[in-house]
C-alpha cells in the first residue's frame, strides 16, 4: 500500500492561515493512509478536534467540515467530494500525494492542501512498523533476489550486494535498517537459490523508472 | 602500463600508499604530501570525496601528483556521479595521464558533510568494473558508441574481509574479478586471523591466481582512534589486543604513535608470510608522514621504479 504520515499539526494549521481558509473540507481516504493511520475517517475526525481547538485558542474562525471517500485516487469516488467541496474555501486532503492531485484536477479553482506525507510503497509487521519494499522502478526483478527489492532495500541500491558495509545484517546507515542483501542472500539460501548469487548483474536500464518525466500507461 | 602493474607482474612486493585531497582549492597541500610520499611507495591512491566528504577531485589531485613524479591510483565512487558522468571523468583521467582506477560503490551520503545530498547509485562497484574494462578491451562505451582511443587503465577494486556475511566475501571477490578487476586493496587488517580465513577461502577459488591482492595496513594513532574505529566503523575490525597496546603505551609514557607504526610493521610482516598477498596498501589517514617510517621499516624500500 502507499504508506503516509500526517503533517505536524503546526505545519498543517500554518498552510490554514496562510490560506485564509475559514471554511475547510478535511478529507480522508478509506484505502492506503487508514490503513497506516495517517488519513482515514478516525484520523480525520482527530485532527478537526485539534484544529478546532488550536483555531479557537488562536481567535481563527474556523469551520471544518469532515468527509473520508473510499479513494480520494480515483474520479468515481472524488466526485460524491463535489458539495462539500463546493462549499469549502479549501480542501486539507489527508490522502497520498495522488490523492491531492486527483481532487486539484477534479476540482479546478479549489485550493487542494496536502495533510500528509506521502512516504512509500510498504508494508508494515504487526507492531505498526512500515518499511518499503518497493519503489516502482517500473521493471521488476523480484523473481531474481528472492522477492526482496534490491532497489528499495539496499541503500545504496546496489544491484550487486552487500557492500562493505553491512555488519551483523544491519546496514552501515543505520541499525535499524536490514541489510537488504544479507536479507536477499538469507533468501536464495532459504530457496536453494544461493549459488544463484553469484551471477553479476549487469548496469541497470534505468528507462523503466523515475527519471522520464512522468510514467504513462494506456489501459487497453 | 602502469609502475604498479609492473611491480605486481614482477613478482614483487608492491605498495601503494594513499592521499586524502584537501577540503579547499590548496594545490600546495597536495604538493607537498607527494613530496613526503615520492618514492615511498609504488603508486598513491587519491581519494574521491572519502566519507561523502567533499574535497578536492580526485582526478584533479592525481593530475597534481603526476606533475609531481607520481604515480597515482584514482579512486572513484558511485555515489557522486551517474554513468555519463564517470565515463567522461574516466576518459578525462586516462587523457591527464592516469594509469590505475580503483573502482568503489563509495560510502553512503549520510556519513558525510552533505547528507542532504541525493545519492546517485546508478551503478554499483561491479558495474564499474565492467564498464571500465570494456571501455579498455573493447574500445566502447556503455551505450555503445565506439572510440578511437580507449582510456588504458589498470584496474582495481576493494573488498572488506570483515563484513557480513563472512560466506560471501571471497564469492564477491570472484565477482569483482569476473567483473575486470586487476588488483585488490582490501579494508584496513587488524584482525589477522580473520584475514587469514578470509585468504584460505580465496585460494580455494582460485582467485589469488587471477588478481592482485593487495593487503589494507593502517597505522593507528592513539587508543582513542583504534576504539573509535572498532565501534563506530562498520565493517572495520580492530582486536582488543592491539588497543590494549595502544592504551599501554600512552599509560608508560610511550609516544601512541610509534606504538601505532610498530603495529603497522608488523601487521605488514605478517601479510608477507600469507600465501597469494602481493603488496601491501598503506592508508596513513591525514598521516602521509607516517608512511616512510612504516615501509622502512617494513624492509620496502627503496621502491623498484619503473
Amino acid at each position: 500500500m502507499i504508506v503516509g504520515q500526517r503533517k505536524p499539526i503546526d505545519e498543517i494549521y500554518a498552510m490554514i492561515v496562510a490560506n485564509d481558509v475559514k471554511k475547510l473540507l478535511l478529507g480522508g481516504c478509506g484505502t492506503c493512509v487508514t490503513i497506516s493511520f495517517a488519513g482515514g475517517e478516525k484520523e480525520v475526525a482527530e485532527l478537526t478536534a485539534a484544529l478546532e481547538l488550536k483555531a479557537t485558542s488562536d481567535g481563527w474562525t474556523l469551520e471544518i467540515t469532515q468527509l473520508t471517500p473510499l479513494r480520494q485516487c480515483e474520479p468515481e469516488y472524488t466526485r460524491e467530494m463535489a458539495d462539500a467541496v463546493k462549499a469549502a474555501d479549501a480542501v486539507l486532503s489527508l490522502s497520498c500525494g495522488v490523492g491531492v492531485q486527483t481532487l486539484a484536477a477534479e476540482f479546478p479553482g479549489k485550493r487542494v492542501l496536502p495533510g500528509v506525507n506521502t512516504m512509500m510503497l510498504g508494508s508494515h509487521s504487526p507492531d505498526r512498523l512500515f518499511i518499503e519494499y518497493c519503489g516502482a522502478c517500473g521493471d521488476c526483478i523480484l523473481g531474481e533476489t528472492g522477492g526482496i527489492c534490491p532497489i528499495v532495500r539496499c541503500s545504496k541500491s546496489m544491484l550487486n550486494g552487500p557492500c562493505g558495509g553491512s555488519v551483523n545484517g544491519k546496514c552501515e546507515v543505520s541499525p535499524d535498517i536490514g541489510c537488504g542483501w544479507q536479507l536477499i542472500f538469507d533468501k536464495l539460501n532459504e530457496l536453494k537459490l544461493g549459488a544463484t548469487w553469484d551471477e553479476v548483474t549487469t548496469a541497470r536500464d534505468w528507462r523503466p523508472s523515475w527519471h522520464g518525466g512522468p510514467r504513462r500507461l494506456e489501459s487497453k | 602500463m602502469s609502475n604498479l602493474q609492473r611491480v605486481l607482474e614482477s613478482g614483487k612486493f608492491a605498495v601503494t600508499s594513499e592521499l586524502g585531497p584537501p577540503r579547499d582549492a590548496d594545490a600546495s597541500v597536495v604538493i607537498e604530501k607527494a613530496k613526503l610520499l615520492k618514492g615511498q611507495s609504488d603508486a598513491v591512491n587519491i581519494t574521491d570525496n572519502q566519507t561523502a566528504i567533499v574535497r578536492m577531485s580526485s582526478i584533479a589531485a592525481a593530475k597534481l601528483l603526476i606533475d609531481e613524479g607520481l604515480e597515482p591510483v584514482v579512486q572513484m565512487t558511485c555515489r557522486d556521479r551517474n554513468r555519463l558522468a564517470m565515463q567522461a571523468d574516466i576518459l578525462g583521467a586516462a587523457a591527464l595521464g592516469a594509469k590505475n582506477l580503483l573502482c568503489l560503490t563509495g560510502d553512503h551520503q549520510k556519513f558525510g558533510d552533505h547528507p542532504q545530498a541525493k545519492g546517485v547509485w546508478d551503478l554499483d562497484s561491479i558495474q564499474l568494473l565492467q564498464m571500465v574494462k570494456a571501455m579498455r578491451d573493447d574500445k566502447k562505451l556503455l551505450g555503445g558508441q565506439e572510440m578511437a582511443v580507449a582510456p588504458d587503465l589498470f584496474i582495481g577494486a576493494a573488498e572488506n574481509p570483515f563484513a557480513d556475511p563472512f560466506e560471501l566475501r571471497a564469492r564477491r571477490l570472484a565477482k569483482k574479478v569476473a567483473a575486470g578487476a586487476q588488483f585488490i586493496q582490501t579494508q584496513i587488517v587488524y584482525n589477522v586471523p580473520k584475514f587469514e580465513k578470509w585468504m584460505e577461502e580465496v585460494r580455494a577459488l582460485g582467485l589469488d591466481k587471477k588478481v592482485y591482492i593487495m593487503a589494507g595496513i593502517s597505522p593507528l594513532k592513539s587508543a582513542g582512534m583504534a576504539k573509535y574505529m572498532k565501534n563506530n566503523v562498520p565493517g572495520m575490525d580492530v582486536p582488543d589486543e592491539y588497543i590494549a597496546r595502544m592504551t599501554a603505551a600512552k599509560d608508560e609514557g610511550r609516544e601512541p604513535k610509534e606504538e601505532g607504526i610498530a603495529i603497522a610493521v608488523e601487521l605488514i610482516e605478517k601479510m608477507k608470510t600469507i600465501p597469494g598477498i602481493a603488496g601491501v596498501h598503506v592508508m596513513a589517514i591525514e598521516w602521509e608522514e607516517a608512511v616512510p617510517d612504516i615501509v622502512k621499516a617494513a624492509g620496502l624500500l627503496p621502491r623498484p621504479m619503473g
